[in-house]
Order: C-alpha cells, then sequence, then structure tokens
C-alpha cells in the first residue's frame, strides 16, 4: 500500500496547482494522471490565455502546462506518476490504480479529485459516420499529433470549445462551413465570434442539425432551425456539404469517483451535470475529499488553477501544515476566482454554484 | 444501411431502442442499464447517461434532478484481468 499525505488525481490545470500549492506547504503529494504527459486539456490548447498576468495571460495553454509541470518537478515531496489511471474509491478511504500494467493500491490522508470533465454526445440520425468527431479529438489531432481531421468541417456549438476550434481549423487550412448553436445567441466570447464571422464563417444560431448523411463516411448533414420552444421547424432545412461534423456542445463532469466516496451531489445543468456539494475550501460532503476544476463544474482552465491553488493549500491546512503568508494566498486565490466569474460572462456559473454551498 | 441515432457507443443501442424500453415501462437508467447493457460497456456510461437521463425525464415529465442516477461501480474504466490476477504492486 503506497502512503501518503495528499493523493491528487489528476494533472491537468487544476491537479499541478493543487500539488504545487500542497507542496509549498510542506505535504507529502503523490499526483497521479492517466495520460503520459502533464497538463490535462492544456497540452492542446495552442491559443493564449487573456485576463491577468498572474492568472498566465498572453501565454498558450501548453506553454503553461510546461511552466507548471517544470513547478512540480522543483519539489522533491511530490511523486508524480505518469501513466496511472484511479480505478476507484473503497469505503476505507483506499484508492486502487492502474499504474503501468501494475495494480496500486493507495492510501492517503487527504483525496484532491481534479478528473476533468468528458464531452458530451449528441444524438442524430447518423451520428456513428466516420467523421463525427468530438472537438476535443479535432483539437488533439489537429494541435497535438498535426493531424487535420478532414477538409470541411460543420462545428457544431458555438461555446469558447467551438468557436476557438474554428478559428484553429481554419488557421490550418480546413475549410469552416459553418457553425450550428441550438440557443438563440452566441455561446461563447465575442472576442472570439468576431474572429470567425470577419473570416466569413456563418454562425447559424438557433438552428440544430437534423441529421447526417454519407455513404460510408460524412459527406454533409441537414441543418434546421429551431423556435423559441427549440422545436424544430420543417421547411427550414438547410444541406451543408462537409467531410466532419465537430461535435463541440458542451462538457460533463467525470465525478464517478466522488459518487463512489458517497460524495452529496446535485444536477446542476449550468455546470455540466451532476456536480458535489463543497464549502468554501472546495471540501465536498466528505471530510478530507476536495475538488478542483472541470469536476466540480464545467469553467474554464484559468478557475481550474485558481481551485487546484485552493484546494491545494487547503487539504495542506487541514493536515497541519503551514506557511507565513496562508491567509494572503488563500484571500488571493478567492477574489481573483470572484473575479473570473464576475460580470454577465459568468452569471451561469455564479447561479450554478449558488446551488452547491454546504 | 438505415438511419440511426446512436445513444450508447460502446453498446451500439440506438434513440429508437431506448424510448421503446422507457415505452414498454423501463423507466430508471439503472433498468434500462440491466436490460439493454447500455452505459456498460468500455467507456461506462459517459456519453450516454445524460442522453437516457433526459430521455425518461421527457417521457415522464421528470426534472432531471429527479432522475436517479445508476450505481458507479470500481473500475472505472477497462483493465486487463492479468493487472487483477498480478495482485498488488508491492515495490510501487
Amino acid at each position: 500500500m503506497l502512503k501518503t499525505d495528499i493523493a491528487i488525481i489528476g494533472a491537468g490545470p487544476a491537479g499541478l496547482n493543487a500539488a504545487i500549492s500542497a507542496a509549498a506547504m510542506g505535504a507529502k503529494v503523490l499526483l497521479l494522471d492517466r495520460d503520459d504527459r502533464a497538463g490535462g486539456q492544456l497540452i492542446k490548447q495552442t491559443h493564449k490565455f487573456f485576463g491577468s498576468r498572474e492568472l498566465h495571460a498572453s501565454l498558450r495553454g501548453i506553454d503553461i502546462a510546461s511552466l507548471l509541470l517544470a513547478r512540480v518537478r522543483e519539489f522533491d515531496n511530490i511523486d508524480f506518476r505518469l501513466g496511472a489511471t484511479v480505478l476507484g474509491y473503497y469505503e476505507d478511504g483506499v484508492i486502487t490504480a492502474e499504474y503501468r500494467g501494475n495494480f496500486l493500491k493507495i492510501k492517503a490522508d487527504r483525496y484532491v479529485i481534479a478528473t476533468g470533465a468528458s464531452e458530451k454526445i449528441l444524438p442524430f440520425p447518423n451520428n456513428d459516420l466516420p467523421g463525427v468527431y468530438g472537438a476535443g479529438a479535432v483539437q488533439t489531432l489537429t494541435n497535438v499529433y498535426g493531424v487535420l481531421p478532414g477538409k470541411r468541417v460543420i462545428m457544431v456549438g458555438s461555446g469558447n470549445i467551438g468557436l476557438i476550434v474554428s478559428y484553429q481549423l481554419l488557421q490550418a487550412g480546413v475549410q469552416v462551413a459553418g457553425i450550428v448553436e441550438a440557443a438563440p445567441g452566441i455561446g461563447g466570447y465575442l472576442v472570439h465570434a468576431a474572429k470567425i464571422r470577419r473570416a466569413g464563417v456563418p454562425i447559424y444560431t438557433s438552428h440544430t442539425i437534423k441529421e447526417a448523411y454519407g455513404d460510408s463516411s460524412v459527406q454533409g448533414a441537414v441543418i434546421w432551425q429551431l423556435d423559441e420552444k427549440w422545436q424544430p421547424l420543417n421547411g427550414t432545412e438547410k444541406d451543408i456539404e462537409a467531410d466532419v461534423i465537430c461535435i463541440a456542445v458542451g462538457l460533463t463532469p467525470l465525478t464517478e469517483l466522488l459518487w463512489q466516496a458517497g460524495c452529496q451531489m446535485k444536477y446542476v445543468p449550468q455546470l455540466g451535470g451532476h456536480v458535489n456539494l463543497r464549502d468554501e475550501n472546495l471540501m465536498t460532503s466528505v471530510p478530507g475529499i476536495y475538488v478542483a476544476g472541470d469536476v466540480s463544474g464545467v469553467e474554464e482552465a484559468s478557475a481550474a488553477m485558481l481551485e487546484g491553488k485552493l484546494a491545494g493549500l487547503a487539504a495542506a491546512k487541514s493536515l497541519g501544515y503551514s506557511i507565513e503568508n496562508y491567509d494572503e494566498l488563500w484571500q488571493q486565490a478567492i477574489s481573483q476566482l470572484d473575479g473570473l466569474r464576475s460580470g454577465p460572462a459568468g452569471e451561469k456559473i455564479r447561479s450554478g454554484l449558488k446551488m452547491l454551498v454546504r | 444501411m438505415p438511419d440511426r441515432t446512436i445513444v450508447c457507443r460502446c453498446e451500439d443501442l440506438t434513440l429508437e431502442e431506448i424510448r421503446d424500453l422507457i415505452k414498454k415501462g423501463y423507466q430508471s437508467i439503472e433498468e434500462i442499464k440491466r436490460v439493454s447493457r447500455c452505459g456498460m460497456g468500455p467507456c461506462q456510461g459517459r456519453g450516454c447517461r445524460q442522453i437516457v437521463a433526459q430521455e425518461i425525464a421527457g417521457a415522464t415529465g421528470k426534472n432531471m434532478e429527479e432522475i436517479k442516477m445508476p450505481k458507479f461501480r470500481p473500475p472505472v474504466k477497462p483493465i486487463k484481468l492479468s493487472i487483477l490476477l498480478g495482485g498488488e504492486d508491492k515495490n510501487a
């Protein structure tokens, strides 16, 4: 049995920051990630972040991942294992993991669950044709492996992921035939949408995909308009030719371990699905289990980084570790989170989080 | 091939099949899972769970909050039996 003070599950923006914060206070940290690269989704984010300098503004996601990884490597008290998939949480507080073909049992005094989110799929006829991709897969292919998904793409979803991936595809020389959005307005930030529109890509709001078609792979899709009750309107069909349909209709938290641990959960659509109740330190209803990042509500990577800091600080403090400026660091992360979630863009997140305070 | 709307990619279940089951009275994710294997494949329901919940909610007039999630059992992803047979790695 592997024993540690704090086991952190997931080494994306949240988990890396949790590890750094907890280790800086002296805690013994075990950081696990199923992937063979650190950074989670950051490694496919080739665009520059905005916001403030403390939140790595003007750096690309992939460079933020390298920066955080280098920081993690500075700590002798972080045992960082890539290729380690946590498989379950058991009632005696033990977790199991697959690590490079072996079976591990781990007992930590505190856990930070930072497992992120997975993509939602969309049911429409022929959604199993080759050429139908999730936006995450398209980003992995294009930005991580340098492989284009096809020649002409229909993007479904105009949230920030749909908009950014569309722009990146344009930069890579792929045609974007249009962006289809079921809501009456564009979901993502206007700066991203404006770039897309300047490039001449149409954004079809109040539209959804009726069906995909193609003999052995995608050759196009029919879209149609939705009324104010989200019902499709006959006679509004448009046929769009494309060899790729990219689904970017949101993410849902990867909460299996939280359910297994018996954390109190609640369905909060604003945050992507079922998420856990938490206190101001991001501790769940199960003492000693903390959360950070998309697993506790789908947001931006910047919010995940701050939540990671908070959870790492709080978990280490609860074990008696300390750092001179703890209160200042804690308060700073809280205010930066408030800043990120302020304004009209943060309304959805704020209303969702209100439902989860313990 | 006829047009098919896939809900559970792992177990190859269509929207039509899920709707039929709900009509027959299988009105919880757990029941649908047991009778059809929906959500029991390699991804363990990550893609289909929410769609099935929405279908049940739509058909029964319930809110999504009222739709009970199924039991989440370890392991959360498929692993080779040899990993379990090898037992715990004591040198890790």
